[in-house]
């Protein structure tokens, strides 16, 4: 049975780590549903966001994988209740839409989404929230003339302090990202 | 073009007796050479090219500290470093320029991969102003060798290589070995450093191996203590490990029968009373059969490969596994475990010792005795003592194992002859199995076999292969006579690609697909490279056939003709569970 998870990864700030990582999905056959990269709180560590559609026995293995991958610190594997997470969405409409009637204004106004640009041809609409949401408004929108549409990936962020987590990469970040020693 | 003679020989002696190793102005080039010397590597296996040079012009510099092996393409150049590796457990390395030299040792990098083999790669890379420009001979190698690699580095300045080669060897040796790829552009070669070499200890985001849970061991110990019926699975992470006299006080202790996986070989002697032989496709009846019989399984070292479990949804479902395994992506990847040990076979094995039972299972292991006895009466016995005219692996095998004692290193191929040889060969002394399990990696025998014999140049390494799999490295015979290192090949030769061809026969209603081999003449080759070979293809003529090629002084190669059609049994079929090994 498949359910989403939301893959906290946490990692070193290294580039050539996105492959790796994606590389655990594609060689499963898994699709990733989102792929978001930031730094966090900590300029040191690296927190790439990952939503997927899979089942627990499957996302366990995976999590197992990409923990073992060198420059990872950390996965935590998130079901939607254990987290606070958000997407962002921009619509681009004709800004004539907006002057023919006060339609697209209502809209806007009962779904909490905002007028982001107005130019003489076009304007933008934003929306933060959940899918549902920002899937929600695209439908409203559509019947005046959606001219474009880009969805961001998820971030979250766990709705509990993560305290064994935090206390372990505080541990980890005592230590220089290689320790070397003298020959003997 | 001028010639260097060692002008810093004094220089670099008096370095390398100094404790901190400490070099101003030198080269990166340079750098790659004394940081493979401050990591004790005696010798590499390599391929020079263009965008390598001046790491090739500091080993002409510095050969008497270190010796390069020229192979004739980079693909034995990688099993090299295995067969290497696997008798010193330590990383060995292979050095090539970039393009196609890279990205002929993939395969080897692939097979190092999975079957946990330390490696270091060292590849040439065009210089950093023409990355990313299609240039001459540019792959992106950190790319393609991604998913096949522990780790890999691209270093790019000069400063970077004593750093960085130090974390490769950390990384490779450490946990659970595998290989890692080093990339070094042109410019990195060519740059000025003040060298300093410290090795590496720790990586922040790596914990090579898990401190062994206290929990885990009681719940185990309580398991093994109560068990009627247990069964040990012995893997190459017990060689790994090192712990082959642990796991023989543990085996006498607690009277358990055990089987090994084809990388476990050699971790008990074969004779050993508890020993009831390999698991797996090809392995022994026993084995297999009662592993859907056991109450508990105590698989160490070992991970659940498809080739080990067949059908995995009715493997052991009726045991209480635990699980010893140093890599945590391993636990519950294939089997579930009852109880998960995570870390290192040798120290699990201590920690599990003081609180167990001193038993026997007399009944349990005459359940085993008796599977061997009808292998033998089915199986065995036409194979090793053949009624047939023509000569059967397994005679082969058997008689070189009677010849060597059972103390020689066998180095295989892929295919009925590697499961012949896994079969019939009495592993007397531990560390004597090397052979492409994971990958399968035809071609893989030859190199090896001449990289085992670097690494133990006092033991017979016997090299067996296929007339399918000689003939895919073949040129190495080059590099077994230039380096004059005295291997002994036997060429198992059926004029099939037998492995294949027995699957045709009995899932393919006997359609030989492109299986046959025209062969050349193999003794006509070997001696064109300046190596001795002989012969043999009647049964009268083999033991002598081998005592002359043991008693030859140099590398030697023997041509056994053996019979076309001969099937390995037994065999779990694709798809089959364990208990449905077939004897025919």
């Amino acid at each position: 049975m498949n359910t989403e998870y939301t893959l906290s990864i946490l990692t070193e700030n290294n580039v050539g780590l996105l492959q790796n990582i994606v590389t655990e999905f594609t060689k499963r056959k898994i699709n990733i549903d989102s792929f978001t990269g930031s730094e966090t709180e900590n300029k040191d560590i690296y927190r790439i966001t990952i939503l997927v559609n899979a089942s627990e026995q499957l996302i366990k293995k995976i999590a197992n994988s990409i923990e073992q991958i060198i420059d990872v610190f950390r996965v935590v594997v998130y079901k939607d209740d254990e987290l606070v997470y958000q997407e962002l969405a921009l619509y681009k409409v004709p800004t004539k839409s907006l002057l023919d009637s006060n339609s697209v204004e209502n809209i806007v106004r009962e779904n909490n989404a905002r007028i982001l640009y107005v130019g003489k041809e076009i304007t933008v609409i934003e929306k933060t929230g959940h899918k549902e949401q920002t899937q929600e408004l695209f439908e409203k929108l559509k019947p005046y003339n959606i001219l474009g549409f880009s969805r961001s990936g998820r971030i979250a962020l766990s709705n509990k302090n993560m305290k064994s987590v935090n206390k372990f990469l505080t541990k980890q970040l005592k230590n220089d990202s290689a320790t070397y020693e003298p020959v003997k | 073009m001028t010639v260097k003679k060692n002008p810093k020989k004094g220089k670099l002696d008096q370095v390398l007796k100094s404790p901190k190793l400490k070099m101003k102005n030198i080269s990166g080039a340079e750098a790659v050479v004394l940081s493979l010397i401050a990591e004790d590597i005696k010798c590499l296996f390599g391929y020079p090219g263009g965008a390598i040079m001046p790491v090739y012009d500091e080993l002409y510099r510095y050969q008497e500290h270190i010796n390069h092996i020229l192979v004739r393409h980079e693909q034995g150049a990688t099993h090299a470093a295995q067969g290497h590796a696997r008798i010193t457990n330590k990383a060995s390395v292979c050095l090539a320029t970039s393009g196609p030299g890279a990205t002929n040792l993939i395969t080897g990098i692939a097979d190092a991969q999975i079957d946990s083999t330390p490696m270091v790669c060292i590849t040439g890379q065009v210089p950093s102003t023409l990355l990313g420009t299609d240039a001459f001979q540019e792959t992106d190698v950190i790319g393609v060798t991604m998913p096949v690699t522990k780790w890999n580095y691209q270093i790019t300045k000069a400063s970077e290589v004593p750093e960085i080669i130090a974390k490769a060897f950390y990384i490779a040796n450490s946990g659970r070995p595998g290989p890692v790829v080093i990339d070094i552009t042109k410019d990195a070669q060519l740059g000025m450093l003040d060298f300093e070499y410290k090795k590496c200890v720790a990586v922040r985001t790596y914990e090579p191996v898990p401190k062994i849970n206290k929990d885990a061991v009681a719940k185990a110990v309580e398991l093994i203590n109560k068990a009627k019926k247990p069964f040990m699975l012995v893997g190459h992470g017990v060689l790994i490990s090192k712990a082959q006299k642990e796991l023989l006080k543990f085996l006498e202790l607690t009277g358990i029968p055990c089987g090994m996986t084809l990388q476990g070989l050699s971790a008990l002697p074969t004779s050993h009373p508890l020993n009831t032989g390999m698991l797996g496709m090809h392995g022994n009846y026993g084995p297999n059969i009662k592993t859907n019989e056991c109450d508990v399984l105590i698989a160490i070292g070992m991970r659940f490969d498809d080739r080990v479990t067949g059908d995995v949804t009715r493997y052991a479902k009726q045991a209480q596994v635990i699980h010893i395994e140093i890599d945590p992506a391993e636990i519950n990847k294939n089997v579930f475990a009852h109880v998960p040990l995570i870390g290192d076979a040798k120290a699990a094995l201590k920690a599990l010792m003081p609180k167990l039972k001193k038993k026997k299972y007399i009944k349990w292991l005459k359940e085993f005795d008796a599977c061997k006895k009808e292998e033998y009466k089915k199986v065995v016995k036409e194979d090793i003592y053949p009624k047939s005219d023509g000569l059967t692996m397994g005679e082969v095998v058997r008689m070189v194992s009677e010849k060597t004692e059972g103390r020689a290193i066998i180095v295989t191929d892929v295919g009925q002859h590697q499961m012949v040889a896994a079969r019939y060969y009495d592993y007397e002394q531990t560390d004597s199995w090397i052979s492409s399990g994971g990958l399968g990696t035809m071609g893989f025998c030859l190199p090896a076999a001449f990289g085992a014999k670097m690494a133990a140049p006092k033991r017979e390494v016997v090299a067996i292969i296929g007339d399918g799999g000689f003939q895919m490295t073949l040129q190495e015979l080059g590099t077994i006579w230039q380096s004059e290192l005295s291997v002994k090949i036997i060429i198992l030769n059926n004029n099939f690609l037998g492995m294949v061809r027995q699957w045709q026969q009995l899932f393919f209603d006997k359609r030989y697909s492109f299986v046959e081999l025209k062969n050349p003449d193999f003794v006509a080759i070997t001696k064109g490279f300046g190596i001795e070979a002989a012969k043999v293809d009647e049964r009268k003529n083999l033991s002598n056939g081998l005592d002359i090629m043991f008693e030859h002084d140099g590398p030697y190669l023997l041509e056994v003709v053996c019979e076309k059609e001969r099937n390995v049994f037994p065999m779990i079929p694709s798809g089959a569970a364990v208990n449905e090994i077939r004897l025919d």
